[in-house]
């Protein structure tokens, strides 16, 4: 690969890029730098693009972030509106409220760079779930990348932070409710809930502080510990080199596909312009936030269907959902589990088991070595089972979360649908992850019989002794080694209760949850087609053959 | 390429199918081939551009001709329209043109690059460890003598940034009086001011199945805490016919006439309730759909909060107005630790 290497520089333009290379080369050793970055591979598909989304989305917050705090005022001192808008006339309002009528009224542009803003907030958010979700199914967070799980993990939490503390700006009674829904919560906490919330609040709620507080955390804070790590995240990316789909001549010990320069400068590049392009369109034509409908925050004031964004809506579903006769008075204190579990309980052990998932799938295979061959879904039945069993609980938090416009859409009370989705949020997620090991183990079988017997043509071959059979082309090398290029992990045994010397040894019972937790995941299991199998069904291709089908997975055998 | 140490994802297996390596028929596209689809591709890549410019003129144009302010809500529409327009023109131009010409006219053969382990080797670990032996040593550390140097050191990194939290936290809270949780504004004797508007309110004409959001009098004209105290002290103030009302016991002469008076403020975690439905005598707070029953001491019927709405004990007095007779008898609002200390 030496097309990169520049030629001696003869034309001006030639000269003057040379002349500057060599200026920076010989202060920055750039030159080494540039030689191992240009022609760095990047494995290529398509899912590999919903971080790319992701970074890019988060480049256009700071874009339009920048232009939107030149014109936001963080204050809550109260003004009387005489702005352009005829019907906020005379009302009193927070100078945070204030200016953002301003600068989506009066400032030329101001509306369409809030509106990018919050567009981008949201598919920053949805990129990173959905990016999250890519990395789990495919166990992307295998050694030796769980460490960039964690960092990934952190970003996410950032994100939801971010964007809550972005969406409280403004000052308005749908987001001045939110938070007074966080006190709420915050307070809820046991022996030190009041003291936090005056601590965030600057005292009683909602105080004087609060918005210039959110104001520093969202627009410096926040978006400097994101940037920060992903920085990192980036530079572990590089360093630990991206994973690659199963395929002919990809390894553990590779990375295939095309050069950093030019086809990704290109492609990644391009693909920033057309995530900013959309992200444009969608704050050019669909309003979002509209808070002059809403008006300026009032603490007795509140509208029906109050709706966070949708990427907290999980919590106030959680909320919502909990039945409220869980509250307890023990020693004159009093706990309010009604408020405390689904508020911080809930949220703290599901982000909690989020962020170990690497290590806890770890004790079950026992795998130590690096992985760098992403996992086709369907060959890892438990952990796909397990990534939509939780997928199918937080969609259960987020329609409960709207559960007044569900209810609307189908005309049932609320009371009945919440009652409805209290067992839906036990029951769903466990037929869900019943159904997808299902799923996942039939396509493996599916994957098996194409293996052994190929892909059906739809042409039907009569034989002289007037048998009629359908004519099966088999797969072709690379088509068969994504099928069988997998190896299905058989469950861990614990090392024996008692050591040399017979007396019961340290350790014993975690080696026996480990044991356990690995038959939990691979005690059932669709083993890879060998060689040897393949040529038995092959013989058997013989369409006089009688005999049965190899396996019983098999359901069509060639002879009929 | 060697492909024969491949072991996807675990152990050696015997009986293995031989990795067929990279996919060698590499399928030509037109513009490899064909000099006009190449020509064709590099032109369609060129107008991607030019669309590009289209729409920074169109951004610039719409900006320059923008008419906002002045209760203008239609000029404010088209320019954010045209120039997100033109923006999104600007910028798919460029997304596009590039994304294309990478897809039709760049090389698109697979390379190669080799991994290696990340583990360090061992002599390069070694090395590591000997360094830091060399300089614990260096330091003194190393040979085991000096704990006292030690100790005192990760003692006071340990405890110097509290010379800087102790302050920066200790100051967040304001007073931290959370005592001011306990009480709200009103008292004995006040009347009772509609919100907004802040007339005061006569018995007389509290019509029955009204309901009203009420202030304490005089609220609004507060110097400092307004929004503090509005949001612990706003009621509903709501008449029902007498028959209607359970009155509970101990609170025989806390309404009168039909007339309640119920903290605005929801028991779950703190938003106003608002809708009040006349035949059931529900109110349904908007947030988690608590929902009590303003008829039987506002006592919660469904949702995930726990304990009544707080009741405001009222009387009329001599003018006829509707007054407080006391403050609240506990915190209102959401639960907390000390709530009943
Ligand atoms: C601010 C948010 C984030 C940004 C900007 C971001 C960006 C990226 C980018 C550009 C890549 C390389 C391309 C790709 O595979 O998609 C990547 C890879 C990765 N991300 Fe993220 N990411 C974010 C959040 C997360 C989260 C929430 C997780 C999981 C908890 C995560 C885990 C990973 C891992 C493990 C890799 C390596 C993937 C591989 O090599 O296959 N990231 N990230
Ligand atoms: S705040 Fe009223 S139900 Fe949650």
């Amino acid at each position: 690969m030496s097309d990169v290497k520049a030629a001696p520089p003869v034309t001006g333009a030639k000269h003057a890029a040379g002349g500057t290379a060599n200026y920076l080369d010989e202060r920055t050793s750039i030159g080494a730098f540039t030689k191992f970055i240009a022609r760095k591979v990047f494995p290529d598909h398509w899912s590999f693009m919903l971080g790319e989304i992701a970074l890019y989305s988060f480049v256009v917050l700071l874009l339009s972030g920048v232009i939107l705090t030149a014109f936001f005022v963080p204050s809550i001192e109260p003004v009387v509106y005489d702005g352009s808008l005829a019907t906020m006339q005379g009302i009193e309002m927070s100078k945070a409220f204030e200016s953002t009528l301003r600068m989506s009224f009066e400032v030329p542009g101001g509306l369409l760079m809030r509106q990018i803003h919050h567009w981008a907030a949201l598919i920053f958010a949805a990129s990173i779930l959905t990016h999250m979700a890519r990395i789990f199914f495919t166990g992307a967070f295998r050694k030796p990348r769980e460490l960039n799980w964690l960092v990934g993990f952190t970003l996410m939490i950032l994100s939801l932070a971010a964007g809550f503390t972005g969406y409280s700006l403004p000052d308005d009674v749908l987001s001045g409710n939110g938070l007074r829904i966080i006190d709420g919560v915050i307070r809820s906490m046991p022996i030190l809930g009041s003291y936090i919330s005056y601590g965030l609040f600057g005292g009683e709620f909602p105080g004087e502080d609060l918005i210039p507080r959110l104001f520093t955390a969202h627009v410096l804070l926040v978006p400097a510990l994101i940037l920060g790590l992903i920085a990192l995240h980036l530079f572990l990316v590089f360093l630990q080199k991206h994973t690659q789909y199963p395929g002919g001549g990809r390894t553990d010990k590779n990375v295939v596909g095309f050069p950093l320069f030019p086809v990704y400068t290109a492609k990644a590049g391009g693909f920033f312009f057309v995530v900013f392009g959309v992200i444009a369109l969608l704050g050019a034509t669909l309003q979002i936030n509209p808070v002059w409908n809403y008006g300026p925050y009032d603490p007795s004031i509140i509208s029906a269907g109050t709706q966070p964004d949708w990427y907290m809506l999980f919590i106030d579903g959680a909320l919502r959902i909990m039945p409220g006769n869980l509250e307890y008075v023990i020693g004159g204190y009093t706990l309010s589990l009604n408020i405390l579990i689904p508020g911080v309980v809930v949220p703290g052990l599901f982000f909690g088991a989020l962020a170990l998932y690497p290590w806890i799938e770890a004790w079950a295979t026992g795998d130590r070595g690096e992985r760098h061959i992403l996992d086709r879904p369907r060959n890892a039945p438990v952990r796909t089972a397990l990534g939509v069993a939780a997928i199918t609980f937080y969609v259960v938090l987020v329609l409960e979360g709207s559960n007044d416009i569900v209810a609307n859409l189908f005309r049932l009370s609320i009371n009945d649908l919440t009652i409805m989705f209290r067992i839906a949020v036990f029951v769903l997620p466990v037929l869900a992850f019943i159904l997808t090991k299902r799923i996942a183990m039939g396509l493996q079988r599916k994957d098996r019989e194409l293996v052994l017997h190929g892909h059906e043509t739809g042409r039907i071959v009569r034989f002289d002794d007037g048998e009629y059979i359908e004519v099966h082309e088999p797969l072709n090398d690379q088509e068969r080694w994504v099928r069988v290029s997998y190896t299905a992990l058989k469950p861990r045994e614990p090392a024996p209760e008692l050591n040399v010397h017979g007396v019961r040894r340290k350790g014993y019972r975690w080696d026996r949850f480990k044991a356990a937790l690995s038959r939990f995941y691979f005690e059932d299991r669709v083993e890879p087609v060998t060689p040897a199998e393949l040529e038995e069904a092959q013989d058997h291709r013989a369409p006089v053959a009688e005999s049965e089908a190899p396996r019983p997975e098999v359901e069509k055998s060639t002879t009929s | 390429m060697s492909t024969d140490d491949v072991t996807p994802g675990g152990g050696i297996v015997e009986d293995e199918f031989t990795d067929p390596g990279i996919p060698t028929h590499h399928r030509p596209r037109r513009a490899d081939v064909d000099p006009k689809a190449a020509k064709r591709a590099e032109l369609q890549v060129a107008a991607l551009f030019g669309v590009s410019v289209l729409g920074t003129v169109i951004a610039i144009w719409a900006y320059l001709t923008a008419d906002v302010g002045g209760d203008n809500i239609a000029g404010v529409r088209n320019t954010t329209m045209f120039l997100g327009v033109g923006l999104f023109l600007a910028m798919i131009g460029i997304g596009t043109g590039a994304i294309h010409w990478a897809k039709t006219l760049m090389r698109d053969h697979d390379i190669v690059e080799e991994r290696h382990h990340l583990r360090s080797s061992e002599e390069a670990r070694a090395g590591a460890v000997d360094n830091l032996k060399q300089g614990a040593r260096d330091s003194g550390i190393g040979i085991g003598r000096r704990g006292l140097l030690k100790g005192s050191l990760v003692t006071a990194l340990a405890i110097a940034p509290l010379s800087v939290l102790v302050p920066a936290v200790g100051n967040l809270g304001g007073d931290w009086n959370v005592s001011k949780l306990r009480n709200t504004m009103w008292r004995r004797g006040m009347r009772l001011a509609k919100d907004p508007g802040g007339g005061l309110i006569k018995a007389a004409d509290v019509t029955i199945g009204s309901v009203f959001q009420v202030i304490p009098d005089g609220l609004n004209e507060l110097e400092e805490g307004k929004l503090e105290e509005k949001a612990k002290a706003v009621v509903l103030l709501i008449r029902m016919n007498p028959e209607d009302l359970k009155v509970q016991p101990g609170r025989e002469d806390w309404s009168f006439d039909g007339i309640v008076a119920y903290s605005k403020i929801c028991t779950h975690v703190g938003c106003p309730v608002a809708l009040y439905e006349q035949q059931t005598h529900h109110l349904l707070c908007p947030c988690h759909q608590s929902t009590f029953d303003v008829a039987d001491g506002a006592k919660v019927v469904f949702g995930p909060a726990n304990r009544p709405l707080p009741q405001l004990p009222i009387a009329v007095d001599d003018e006829g107005y509707i007054i407080a007779k006391d403050d609240f008898n506990e915190p209102i609002g959401p639960s907390y630790w000390e709530r009943l200390k």
